[in-house]
């Protein structure tokens, strides 16, 4: 009962976060919605951590709030260049991998 | 018995295992003069004539071993045949004297002589295998079938004993042998050896004596003959090749070795005859040498397969013969065998129907005739059956007395050749037909059993007409080359005194003139023909008798003709005729010494005064008497009537032509034939002649009836095979080959590869197309389907797990 609560509500979050980068056209709003999708994952695993009173899902946890301190790093400097070069951070408009 | 003779058999001299040293002489004297003489600037005569002379003196000391070996082999069997006698008085050898009597009834021929036949033991030839692969390379004494080897068949041994005059007993050949190649493994294994050898026996020892002689006399003459040839160097090459394969072939103690030796002297005899080929009946002449011999070479194959597979798969001479006295092999065989052979011989030996080679041969230098066509070569085919008598003594039956078809060749030669050397102009072309008749002699007295005889004819003739063929080259010498006796001769008596008087001691000697040598031994060849009355021989010979007699008195009647057109009245020719050089004159001297005295060799025992000491001492040491691989041969006895009869022929044929010539020289003084006389006006006598003088039509026979016969429909029919046959299989060929070509290149090549090829690319490139719309470049659909493929992928475990 009280694991569900939690999963069900990781679970909306992650949505949020997909719907969120599916829909955004701003590069900005991606790299956040990818945030929530990272943070609904990192719910899980303390929850579940919790449930199984393992101290490990804490400690993943926090790697992953590390990894995407430096992934939102990386993907705001490209974000940053994309905008330098062409004066918009529309992602639908940077298709220049087309085949 | 047996001890006796095993302690008493005398050693083979060991000198006889280096005799195949005299053909290698020769031949690696040809190799010399061909590789080295023009580039060390040696004349070719400088190294050719030491070779030769170097082999006649090996060659006399071979005889001179051979004599000495059948002396003590004749002594030990003498004593032995004694001890025979003792002991079958005592009645210990009952069964002996049975044999003995069977044998003798069997053969009529066995005639009061003490025979004692010697095994040579073709059973050692198994034993002495290791020895050819010891000393590969080398000659092994492998083979010898030496006297001490007696011991072996000893008790096979069978004695006659009667009364009457003493025989001799010869030794058996002494051959040594290696193995050349092996077909189809060794003879142990059921394949069969190919052997090369020597075969040292009276009548190779004789030969080897008679080529190297009379090789090293031309050898001598040739280098004033043909001085300043443009051949020269070529000319000597080809002598030292000559001499070696006739030694070869001389020495060969297998029937193969025989035909490569046969085949040798033939290439030599064709390079000789063609010498100065620029002109074109020279080279028309070798060629017909060539082709003729060709015809009989087939026999020879055909003869020596036979023998092969008859006497159990060898090539052994000495096995040969033995098989075929011991009656091993039978007697059809060896007369389908001896009767191919004969043709072999008649190419070779210029018998009728294939002699006509011979006379053209003539165009070749007179030195070359001198050697090889009338000395030495073309007494191959006597040769070769001398080699293997047995097969043709038992083959054609002569032991019993009767007619067959070697006695009637020999004799129709002898007659037909005589007679057409009547009518030749050319000197050289009258030694040719004589040198036919003569061959066809010792044909038909082989035919009639008379072995030593016929051998002892070979002797005597190769030294009188080699003396002959030299002067006749010495008489063109001095006429510019001329051969024409009717154009450019007579009277060359007083011009040249050597030549002419070695001329008529040769010619005496050829007709039979008493004492010279060729009326002892054709007196020994009509003595065996034996028919004449009272001689008490076997008087069946009669049809080869008459030709005989015949062909002896045409022999002298035209041998006077040349000398008479040649020596006698006028000269009639243009310039001064002069005696030739010492180095062609000294061999005529020593060639007309020999005609001289060689015919003392074989004198009858009768003669008074020297025939008890010296008589058929030649019979001695050629004719192996009393040894297993020759026949039992019986002798004619000698008959003065005989002897008084032929030769008063001869002098009856001498008077009539010298009377003739004599009566038209005093007519005429330069007429060579009277112009019109009645004989001219006679018509059966003129067709006679004309026959003659177109020797017999058998040139137009072969030339134009059978190979202009056989020329046009072969060119026709060879010609409609050409063009439907072989033009029509390539036609197709090449046809299908297109159409086979044209189908490949439309359905394999066009529709097959290309097609798989190209369908390869367009596939790629349909599912480039195909694949290249997902690649749109926007991150966001690039995430709905990763979000997408998570989904179902989530639902997929969902569902599965």
């Amino acid at each position: 009962m009280f694991l569900n609560q939690f999963l069900i509500f990781a679970a909306v979050l992650f949505c949020i976060g997909v719907y969120g980068v599916l829909t955004r056209k701003n590069g900005v709003l991606v790299l956040m919605s990818i945030e929530l999708i990272l943070n609904a994952v990192n719910i899980n695993l303390v929850a579940f951590g919790a449930y199984n009173s393992d101290i490990g899902g804490q400690v993943f946890a926090l790697f992953i709030i590390a990894v995407a301190a430096a992934e939102v790093g990386v993907g705001l400097a490209i974000v940053l260049l994309i905008y330098r070069n062409r004066r918009s951070i529309d992602v639908s408009e940077a298709d220049l991998l087309k085949g | 018995m047996l001890s006796l003779l095993a302690a008493e058999g005398p050693s083979v001299p060991e000198v006889f295992d280096l005799v195949w040293l005299i053909p290698a002489i020769m031949a690696s004297s040809f190799a010399f003069i061909l590789f080295f003489a023009k580039r060390l600037k040696i004349q070719a005569h400088w190294i050719g004539i030491p070779a030769v002379t170097a082999c006649f003196i090996f060659s006399l000391v071979i005889a001179a071993n051979w004599i000495g070996y059948t002396h003590d082999v004749a002594d030990s069997h003498s004593a032995e045949s004694h001890s025979s006698d003792s002991k079958s008085e005592d009645g210990d050898h009952s069964d002996e004297e049975g044999v003995g009597a069977s044998d003798e009834s069997a053969a009529p021929f066995v005639n009061a002589e003490d025979v004692v036949v010697t095994q040579c033991g073709s059973d050692s030839h198994g034993d002495d295998h290791g020895d050819d692969h010891s000393d590969e390379g080398d000659h092994s004494d492998g083979e010898a079938f030496g006297a001490g080897e007696t011991a072996m068949g000893a008790d096979l041994e069978l004695a006659v004993s009667e009364e009457g005059e003493e025989g001799h007993s010869s030794p058996c050949p002494v051959i040594n042998e290696v193995t050349w190649f092996e077909n189809g493994g060794s003879a142990a294994e059921g394949g069969s050896d190919i052997k090369i050898g020597t075969f040292v026996d009276g009548q190779s020892v004789m030969l080897l004596v008679v080529v190297t002689f009379i090789s090293m006399l031309v050898h001598i003459y040739s280098t004033d003959y043909v001085n300043g040839d443009r051949r020269y160097t070529h000319y000597f090459a080809f002598l030292s090749l000559f001499t070696a394969s006739m030694l070869f072939m001389v020495l060969s103690s297998s029937t193969i070795q025989l035909i490569v030796g046969w085949e040798l002297v033939g290439v030599c005899s064709f390079a000789l005859i063609g010498h100065w080929w620029e002109e074109k009946p020279n080279s028309d002449a070798a060629l017909k040498a060539f082709l003729t011999n060709r015809v009989g070479d087939i026999g020879l194959l055909v003869g020596m397969i036979i023998l092969y597979f008859a006497a159990g798969k060898t090539f052994s001479i000495a096995t040969i013969n033995e098989m075929a006295v011991s009656g091993e092999i039978s007697q059809n065989t060896l007369l389908v065998a001896g009767l191919f052979l004969m043709g072999a011989v008649m190419s070779k030996s210029g018998q009728f129907v294939l002699h006509t080679w011979l006379p053209d041969a003539m165009a070749g230098p007179t030195p070359v005739s001198a050697l090889i066509h009338a000395a030495t070569m073309v007494v191959a085919g006597v040769y070769l059956i001398g080699r293997l008598y047995a097969v043709f003594f038992i083959g054609f039956g002569i032991d019993g007395g009767t007619l067959n078809a070697m006695a009637l060749i020999g004799g129709i030669t002898c007659a037909m050749a005589g007679l057409l050397a009547f009518v030749q102009n050319d000197i050289k072309k009258v030694l040719a037909y004589s040198t036919v008749s003569q061959l066809g002699y010792m044909v038909l007295a082989l035919g009639v059993g008379a072995y030593t005889a016929a051998m002892f004819h070979l002797f005597t003739h190769a030294i009188f007409k080699a003396c002959l063929f030299l002067g006749a080259g010495s008489v063109s010498h001095a006429c510019h080359h001329s051969f024409d006796m009717k154009a450019d001769m007579g009277g060359l008596r007083k011009y040249m005194p050597k030549t002419f008087w070695t001329f008529m001691i040769a010619s005496g000697a050829l007709a039979g003139m008493p004492p010279l040598a060729g009326f002892w031994s054709k007196d020994e060849i009509l003595v065996g023909a034996g028919a004449f009355p009272g001689t008490g021989g076997n008087g069946t010979f009669t049809i080869p008798f008459i030709f005989g007699m015949a062909a002896a008195a045409m022999t002298a009647g035209y041998m006077t003709r040349v000398i008479w057109l040649t020596f006698f009245g006028d000269y009639r020719g243009d310039t001064t005729p002069h005696e030739s050089g010492p180095r062609i004159t000294t061999p005529l001297i020593i060639l007309a010494i020999g005609s001289v005295f060689a015919g003392f060799l074989n004198v009858p025992k009768q003669l008074p005064l020297i025939g008890s000491k010296i008589g058929l001492t030649f019979e001695e040491w050629v004719e192996p008497a009393g040894v297993s691989t020759f026949p039992i041969i019986d002798h004619g006895k000698p008959s003065l009537g005989l002897a008084i009869l032929a030769t008063g022929f001869g002098m009856a044929a001498i008077v009539v032509v010298w009377q003739y010539y004599k009566k038209l020289y005093s007519i005429d003084r330069k007429a060579t034939e009277y112009t019109s006389h009645w004989a001219d006006k006679n018509g059966l006598l003129k067709a006679g002649h004309t026959m003659l003088v177109e020797k017999y039509y058998l040139d137009h026979l072969y030339t134009d009836t059978i190979a202009g016969g056989t020329k046009g429909p072969l060119a026709r029919g060879t010609y409609w095979f050409n063009q439907n046959v072989l033009d029509g299989i390539v036609n197709t060929a090449g046809k299908s080959a297109t159409v086979a070509g044209r189908f490949i290149y439309k359905y394999i090549d066009q529709g097959a590869i290309d097609g798989s090829v190209n369908g390869a690319g367009a596939g790629a490139a349909s599912w480039g197309q195909a694949l290249r719309r997902i690649q749109s470049g926007k991150v966001r659909s690039y995430a709905s389907l990763m979000f997408g493929a998570a989904a179902m992928l989530a639902a997929v475990f969902i569902i599965a797990v």
